[in-house]
């Protein structure tokens, strides 16, 4: 009698246990900016970027059944966070990319923690996701305020770019670069002459640029994003910035904004980037399939590579666990286990703290006469390594890191 | 004089009818938002409240007074940011968090109520734009709002010791219970002596001065009333959506709730909850196809305008008779 | 005082300088919209994406048909104003004799789907435009660099704003259109085609929002939202100058320049944010507007 329990008890409880074991199915969610300032840095972009590592990944030919939605989180950090409640609690979205604003992103991460989601920002920029707002199931792609700082102000300092002035845009992303590459500055050597704070969505800069050149500071560095990054770069060159000898220091700057600008407005602008399209043979690659997709044929952005490059790891962690195991933790902890590597940023890291490592570049924009095809934009200055790039563990206020 | 007074008999028949479609209005409309979240997911209905709530205190201004602000993000996003701080860096419970939020949204009512009420018309709308925008600049400024990152992660907490908001269950009733006391607020307000002085004052203010009411006073007291219930919509969804930020502030925020109430209906009682409902569904359910929002509520405004000036729910009581 | 706060009185001209020629914008743009406020009674929220639209025009020209800034500065305005004419037939016509409320709804909702497909079709990074070639550079005054782009906006800016007002407030033109929206009926009685002068100045005051846009391409990235943030700038200069008033508009868009310029150097993070300050200390006290006549 009791055995016969024991025995009918045990049978049920595997059959519940093979209910809940794995399966191949993966919704995969692209939130980010589709219709405003930041569309064309993410937006249909990334969801094509996460198209292309759904099929580079070969895996529905394994017989996983792997789907890809997007929506717009039109900026705002509630829309957001609600899109990304509705997806992991009602439509079965397993993983949320892009986010390429860092509000939306640091609001997103906290839903994928409540609900035990898989979070891969690779648009946003702040690096508190990392540090104080770090969590199990959120890894940062791409880049942070962190890397910019340190690529663009240690690398021009190395090169005799001693003293600096900010333009910053005067919001938390702005000071937080600015705060970031003054300590790089400062502690390389150089000098930060000083700064001013230029309101959101300024559209002149006129008053900013007067000031800086008459700090007469050699660096003049642009703590901003967007239309206001564009708009003081085209400026700039209209009040020949450049011309009485001070260089021009973007410090978040994309591809699409370089060709918005055109080369003449920008040549000479130094920037930092974890991706370009023509640095080497896997990037062109995958780049050159990409422009024929996109609608504008334009060339992926370090955001949208990185939705790619975070999908293809994503999907080996998966497949080395068998299966969806529907666990969002459980998925990111496999993914920080295994190193990675794929043709867009090469090989690299996951660290404890959710930040993924891999090197950054300082770039030039090219001059119109040295560019010889169409997005021939940049021209390599200095590589900087993976482990130098990021914030090191040891400076981490992430919880997750044990000291 | 021109027309003819309809008699007392059949004005008491009148208004008892009126009475008896908004009432049967109420009974329907508590009973679809409580049994929604049956069929529809609770966090988006809880959203679609918090703005109805403001909505329809947008209206009390605008459909029953004739004041139109361009400013009433203020009241929403400060309410929010109060709310949220409170219960983040204080700690203090969601009912009193919620309090807070009133408290501060109706405080800031009185302050830039008694400036704006000294103009009318469109300088009236014009002051309310400019004080919008200077407390926009204060939130941007201020350190405790942490700028466009917001207030996140704001604790739900437990209401009032008993009901803990962390059930998404419990969550809703709470917000449908605080969404129906404010707009049996604005009902009562609306259907009583208060509120026949201000349509008097909406109809012909110079009248009504003659008839010896102070009628700044009761400008102010209705603006104070709608300021401190857009608080109680704001300080909600802070805590629904836990966090706060500058989107709840910005001037976009206050042509969305312009939009709501047209679309609803200016001047009908539930005329701003469809307007809201409609917004709010738009935002969520559009943002797949996120490319034409803007574009499709730039032609809802359009149409609204030109065909549809009664709002939704102007026309369907127009069309039946009704009034709501 | 100046020292004090770190700023020669060198720089300080410069920053003056640059001040007024952002009011040069300011005044050029808030004159449209003073036109057909004052002219129509319609509070034109449009305006910020026609600004656009005038710009995307000047684009167009030059990369689909060759031709440049010159001929854009008057092609661009009269596109513009054939489409300000259609947007007042199309939908204005209809809201005539309404709350003005409505006007701005309307217009508002206009905004949103102008600027929606442009979005759609333009993304948001913008588009080149280069400033022509005989503008470009500048001379060194000494206390500051000042680009040729931006004298020439300046004074392009002054005769258009001083050519308008007179056209307004000296000419017969001028009178009918101002007698035409005072008393429509009694105008019409006398002969004068009143829903065409109508719709002209409507379209008048786009092909000015229209030409601002072409001043501003050279200088601003050619994007959908370029509209957005001058939007509200704009009114407040008209309300501050008085809603009715042309030459309120004109001196308030300058008088705004300089003020903001100030403020970009003592407090940088408030200059968005000064106008909407002075617009409510005017409208306190002087409700009419620095220049308006008190209705």
């Amino acid at each position: 009698m009791k055995s016969r329990l024991a025995f009918a008890l045990t049978a049920s409880l595997m059959l519940t246990s093979a209910a809940l074991a794995d399966d191949k199915v993966v919704k995969i969610g692209s939130l980010d900016d589709q219709s405003s300032l930041y569309a064309d840095i993410g937006g249909p972009g990334s969801t094509l970027a996460a198209q292309m590592a759904v099929e580079d990944s070969g895996l529905t030919k394994k017989g996983w059944t792997i789907s890809v939605i997007d929506a717009d989180h039109q900026n705002k950090p509630d829309v957001g966070a609600g899109v990304a409640r509705k997806w992991l609690d009602e439509d079965k979205v397993d993983v949320i990319v892009s986010l390429d604003n860092s509000a939306v992103a640091l609001a997103v991460s906290q839903v994928g923690k409540e609900k035990n989601g898989v979070v891969l920002p690779s648009g946003a920029a702040s690096s508190a996701l990392t540090n104080k707002a770090c969590n199990a199931n959120t890894i940062h792609w791409a880049y942070d305020t962190y890397a910019l700082a340190n690529g663009t102000g240690k690398s021009m300092v190395k090169a005799g770019g001693d003293t600096w002035f900010f333009i910053t845009a005067d919001y938390a992303f702005g000071h937080q670069l600015q705060h970031d590459t003054t300590a790089v500055v400062e502690a390389s050597g150089g000098k930060v002459l000083g700064s001013v704070n230029a309101p959101l969505n300024t559209p002149d800069f006129s008053s900013f640029l007067l000031q800086a050149q008459s700090s007469k500071a050699k660096i003049v560095a642009l703590a901003n994003a967007g239309g206001d990054t564009t708009n003081s770069i085209k400026q700039a060159h209209e009040f020949g910035l450049t011309a009485s000898g001070q260089k021009l220091a973007g410090l978040l700057l994309f591809i699409t904004d370089v060709h918005a600008l055109g080369l003449d407005v920008a040549q000479g602008l130094s920037l930092t980037s974890t991706f370009y399209w023509d640095l080497n043979d896997g990037t062109r690659e995958f780049s050159k399939r990409f422009a024929a997709r996109m609608k504008n044929h334009a060339m992926p952005t370090m955001t949208q590579a990185g939705v790619y490059s975070s999908l293809i790891h994503y999907f080996k962690a998966l497949e080395a666990l068998g299966g969806n195991p529907h666990d969002g933790a459980k998925v990111v902890a496999k993914m920080k286990e295994m190193p990675t590597d794929d043709p867009l940023f090469g090989k690299g890291a996951i660290r404890a703290d959710g930040r993924k490592i891999h090197p950054a570049y300082l770039f030039e924009v090219k001059t119109p006469a040295d560019s010889k095809y169409p997005w021939d934009y940049y021209k390599l200055v200095a590589t900087i390594p993976g482990d130098e790039a990021f914030r090191p563990l040891s400076e981490s206020e992430c919880p997750l890191v044990k000291k | 004089m021109t027309t003819s007074a309809p008699s007392p008999a059949a004005e008491t028949a009148a208004s008892a009818r009126h009475e008896r479609d908004e009432a049967i209005a109420f009974v329907v409309m508590t009973a679809l938002f409580a049994a929604a979240p049956l069929a529809i997911y609770p966090f988006f209905m809880m959203q679609a409240l918090c703005f109805a709530l403001f909505a329809c205190a947008f209206n009390l201004l605008i459909g029953y007074v004739g004041l139109l602000s361009f400013g009433h993000a203020m009241f929403l996003g400060t309410a929010g940011y109060l709310s949220a701080h409170a219960a983040k860096v204080w700690g203090l419970t969601p009912d009193l968090c919620i309090l807070f939020g009133v408290f501060g949204a109706a405080l800031l009512g009185v302050v830039t109520g008694a400036l704006a009420i000294r103009r009318q018309g469109i300088y009236f709308a014009m002051i309310t734009l400019a004080l919008a925008q200077m407390i926009y600049f204060f939130c941007v400024e201020a350190p405790f709002t942490h700028g466009e990152d917001g207030i996140q992660g704001v604790p739900q907490g437990v209401f009032l010791g008993v009901i803990p908001l962390s059930n998404p269950w419990a969550l809703y009733y709470v917000v449908l219970a605080i969404f129906l006391v404010g707009f049996f607020i604005i009902y009562r307000a609306v259907n009583s002596p208060f509120g026949e002085i201000l349509k008097a004052i909406r109809e012909n203010e110079p009248r009504a001065v003659s008839l010896g009411y102070r009628v700044d006073q009761y400008k102010l007291a209705a603006f104070v009333l709608s300021a401190a219930l857009c608080g109680l919509a704001g300080a909600t969804k802070a805590i629904v959506a836990q966090n706060a930020s500058l989107t709840d502030v910005e001037y976009s925020m206050s042509g969305q709730v312009i939009l709501m109430t047209l679309l609803g209906g200016m001047g009908t009682i539930y005329g701003p909850v469809v307007g809201a409902l409609i917004v709010v569904a738009m935002q969520n359910y559009l943002a797949q196809s996120g490319q034409w929002v803007t574009v499709i509520q730039g032609v809802i405004f359009v149409l609204c305008v030109l065909v549809f000036r009664r709002g939704v729910v102007g026309e369907i009581a127009r069309r039946f008779k009704l009034s709501l | 005082m100046l020292a004090a706060l770190a700023i020669s009185p060198q720089a300080l001209f410069g920053q003056l300088l640059l001040g007024l020629i952002n009011g040069a914008f300011y005044a050029l743009l808030s004159l449209g919209l003073a036109v057909i406020f004052g002219m129509l009674n319609i509070v034109n929220f449009a305006h910020g994406a026609l600004f656009m639209m005038g710009a995307f025009c000047a684009y167009f020209l030059l990369n689909g048909l060759g031709l440049n800034y010159w001929f854009a500065l008057i092609l661009a305005p009269l596109m513009m104003g054939v489409f300000g004419a259609a947007l007042e037939r199309l939908f204005l016509k209809r809201i005539a004799g309404l709350d003005p409320v409505y006007g701005l709804l309307l217009t508002f909702g206009l905004a949103l789907i102008i600027q929606g497909v442009f979005q759609n079709y333009f993304g948001s990074s913008g588009l080149p435009y280069a400033i022509p070639a005989a503008l470009s550079g500048g001379r060194n005054l000494g206390f500051m660099f000042l680009p040729n782009y931006r004298a020439w906006a300046i004074a392009f800016s002054l005769v258009v704003c001083v050519g308008c007002w007179f056209l307004i407030e000296r000419t017969k033109l001028g009178a009918y259109l101002r007698a035409a929206t005072e008393n429509p009926a009694l105008v019409r009685a006398f002969g004068i085609n009143v829903p065409r002068m109508i719709t002209l100045t409507y379209a008048a005051g786009v092909a000015l929002a229209g030409l601002a846009g072409v001043l501003a391409a050279p200088i601003n990235q050619v994007r959908p939202q370029m509209g957005e943030n001058f939007i509200i700038v704009v009114f407040a200069v008209v309300v501050i100058g008085g809603m009715g008033s042309i030459m309120g508009s004109i001196v308030t868009g300058f008088l705004l320049g300089v003020v903001e310029g100030l403020t970009k150097v003592f407090y940088p993070e408030a200059s968005n944010t000064v106008v909407f300050v002075i617009m409510a200390i005017v409208l306190l006290i002087k409700p009419a507007g620095l220049f308006g006549r008190a209705s």
